[in-house]
């Protein structure tokens, strides 16, 4: 069912866990919908430093977070938001038709903590200038 | 291998292959032939008959076999709906069925009939009264299944069927679970029809039969000849119904002794798994059960990563978490029972078979938890999870509200 790509990647995930400080935490999905996936970056001089993840979902799910998380690492902010969908499944040698979905996330994910990140960074920088917000968020 | 999916499929004895044989390549002929082949065939069907017939504690000719218990299922909603059409139009089914009832169900709804489908409770279970307070005077037809392989519940057919019978309402029930595997008796269950299916009892796939109660108006599924009494038509696939009839035999021979070899490595396997796994939730009726299943919903992980790590270790297990059916959804089964699309994604499905040695049960003790632990230490619902349970210890200070 799955390539050896996604077989490997699904047993020997890389970056696997959490970064208690991180400059940007992006989570998306629900388990009802079956997957949930959760990315955290350390970005220094806006390039990702280091990435780790948590997934609960299927071997698809597990894969393509894996695989992101090695493309994204090192590179530019606006490169690994670059990253799409599809880039990701045909890293992974392909995902049967029913998973694709699953790399949706990966990106979708990954994306948000990038997101998340800029949104920190905009917010410190108002901070700095004395126009802090009375409620954050 | 260790294999505990016999719900999915199981090996054909060697004594039912063996009988089967000699209608591929030397009793080959058509039983609706006149002629000396046709007449070898043709008693091999009748002899067949009679043993599935037997088994459920039926007449031979109350019994119509088909090719599946999908096509049995079909011709037992689909004909009594069309044969009874002219008396009402109401149907009631149970919301834990098989896609075999719960489709055929919708596509009598968009032919204009109505269709209730009755609640479970938490164990899968129909309650009787809610039968009685569904039926009203258009019903034409109650089917709920017998045992449901994905839970292990067993329904309380018999009651059911005697509300039904008072209230002169057909009754089906589709036994593919249990026909076979426990005693089945169309007497004792009060139905007027019943599903069953060769492979559950170690028959070849490609034969099941319907049970009709003599007197029972249905119309056919299929139209064309005059086999199975002009109610399947389609030459009969002779050497598949030679096995099931042969395999039939030996399951009533053998039954007693199967289900206290299955009870016994089902209930070692009840008992470890939420000893050796925390946060396991036994699926399932209790002791209503299946006396070969075993339904587990392991929190805060997913179906399919279980099974194929389990795969790797060479143990063949089911799931019904929604990334392991290509629809992906929640199994429907577990959803009426109430239980959150959450835990139903790390349901786990073992269905043991005759095969299956206490050393089976054993590799499974010994590979699941690590699996577990492992896709545990990645899934954020556990991290999530334990970070609530650590701050809800009693702590001197509580928590201040940030603003």
């Amino acid at each position: 069912m799955y390539s050896a790509k996604v077989m490997e990647h699904f047993l020997h995930p890389r970056n696997v866990g959490v970064i208690e400080d991180a400059d940007g935490v992006g989570e998306v999905g629900n388990p009802a919908c079956g997957d949930v996936m959760t990315f955290y970056i350390k970005v220094k001089e806006d390039r990702i430093a280091e990435i780790k993840f948590q997934t609960f979902g299927c071997a698809a799910a597990i894969a393509v977070a894996s695989m992101i998380s090695e493309m994204a690492k090192g590179k530019h902010i606006t490169e690994a938001l670059k990253i799409t969908n599809k880039d990701v499944a045909e890293a992974l040698e392909g995902l049967p038709k029913q998973k694709l979905h699953c790399s949706n996330l990966g990106a979708d994910a990954l994306h948000k903590a990038i997101e998340d990140y800029l949104a920190r960074k905009k917010e410190k920088e108002a901070g700095d200038d004395g126009n802090k917000p009375s409620c954050a968020r | 291998m260790v294999y505990l999916d016999y719900a999915a499929a199981a090996p054909v004895l060697p004594e039912v292959y063996e009988a089967m044989l000699p209608y591929f390549t030397e009793h080959w002929g058509n039983p609706s032939s006149i002629h000396e082949l046709g007449e070898k065939a043709r008693e091999a069907l009748e002899k067949a008959r009679a043993q599935v017939a037997d088994l459920i504690g039926a007449a031979p000719e109350e019994i119509i076999f088909t090719s599946c218990g999908t096509e049995a299922n079909n011709f037992a909603l689909k004909g009594i709906a069309w044969a009874h059409e002219n008396r009402g139009k109401h149907i009631i089914i149970s919301s834990i069925e098989h896609f075999s009832i719960m489709h055929c169900a919708k596509t009598l709804e968009r032919w204009g009939f109505e269709v209730t489908r009755l609640p479970v409770d938490r164990y899968g279970m129909v309650n009787p009264a809610d039968v009685e307070k569904a039926l009203r005077p258009d019903t034409i037809l109650v089917s709920v299944m017998h045992a449901n392989n994905e839970i292990g519940t067993i329904q309380p057919i018999a009651e059911i069927g005697r509300i039904c019978r008072e209230r002169n309402v057909l009754f089906h029930t589709d036994a593919v679970a249990t026909a076979g595997l426990i005693p089945v008796n169309v007497e004792e269950l009060n139905v007027d029809l019943l599903t069953l299916s060769a492979n559950t009892f170690y028959g070849p796939k490609g034969a099941a039969a319907l049970y009709i109660r003599k007197g029972v108006r249905i119309q056919p599924l299929l139209d064309g000849g005059i086999q199975e009494r002009g109610l399947r038509a389609g030459t009969e696939n002779v050497p598949a119904i030679v096995g099931m009839g042969v395999a039939a035999a030996i399951a009533k021979k053998e039954m007693n002794s199967r289900i206290q070899h299955l009870q016994a490595l089902r209930d070692r396997l009840i008992e470890e798994l939420p000893k050796r796994i925390p946060d396991t939730i036994l699926l399932g009726h209790p002791h209503q059960r299946l006396p070969n299943n075993v339904s587990v919903a392991i929190e805060y992980v997913e179906g399919e990563s279980m099974l194929l790590f389990m795969d790797m270790a060479g143990i063949k297990i089911s799931s019904g978490s929604a990334c392991v059916s290509r629809s992906l959804k929640v199994s429907h089964v577990m959803l009426a029972m109430g239980i959150s699309a959450a835990t139903a994604q790390g349901s786990l499905v073992f269905t043991l078979g005759i095969h299956n040695t206490e050393k089976d049960v054993d590799q499974v003790l010994e590979v699941l938890p690590p699996v577990v632990q492992r896709l545990r230490e990645m899934s954020p619902l556990y991290h999530k999870a334990k970070h609530a349970q650590a701050s809800k210890q009693p702590s001197g200070g509580g928590q201040g509200v940030q603003r």
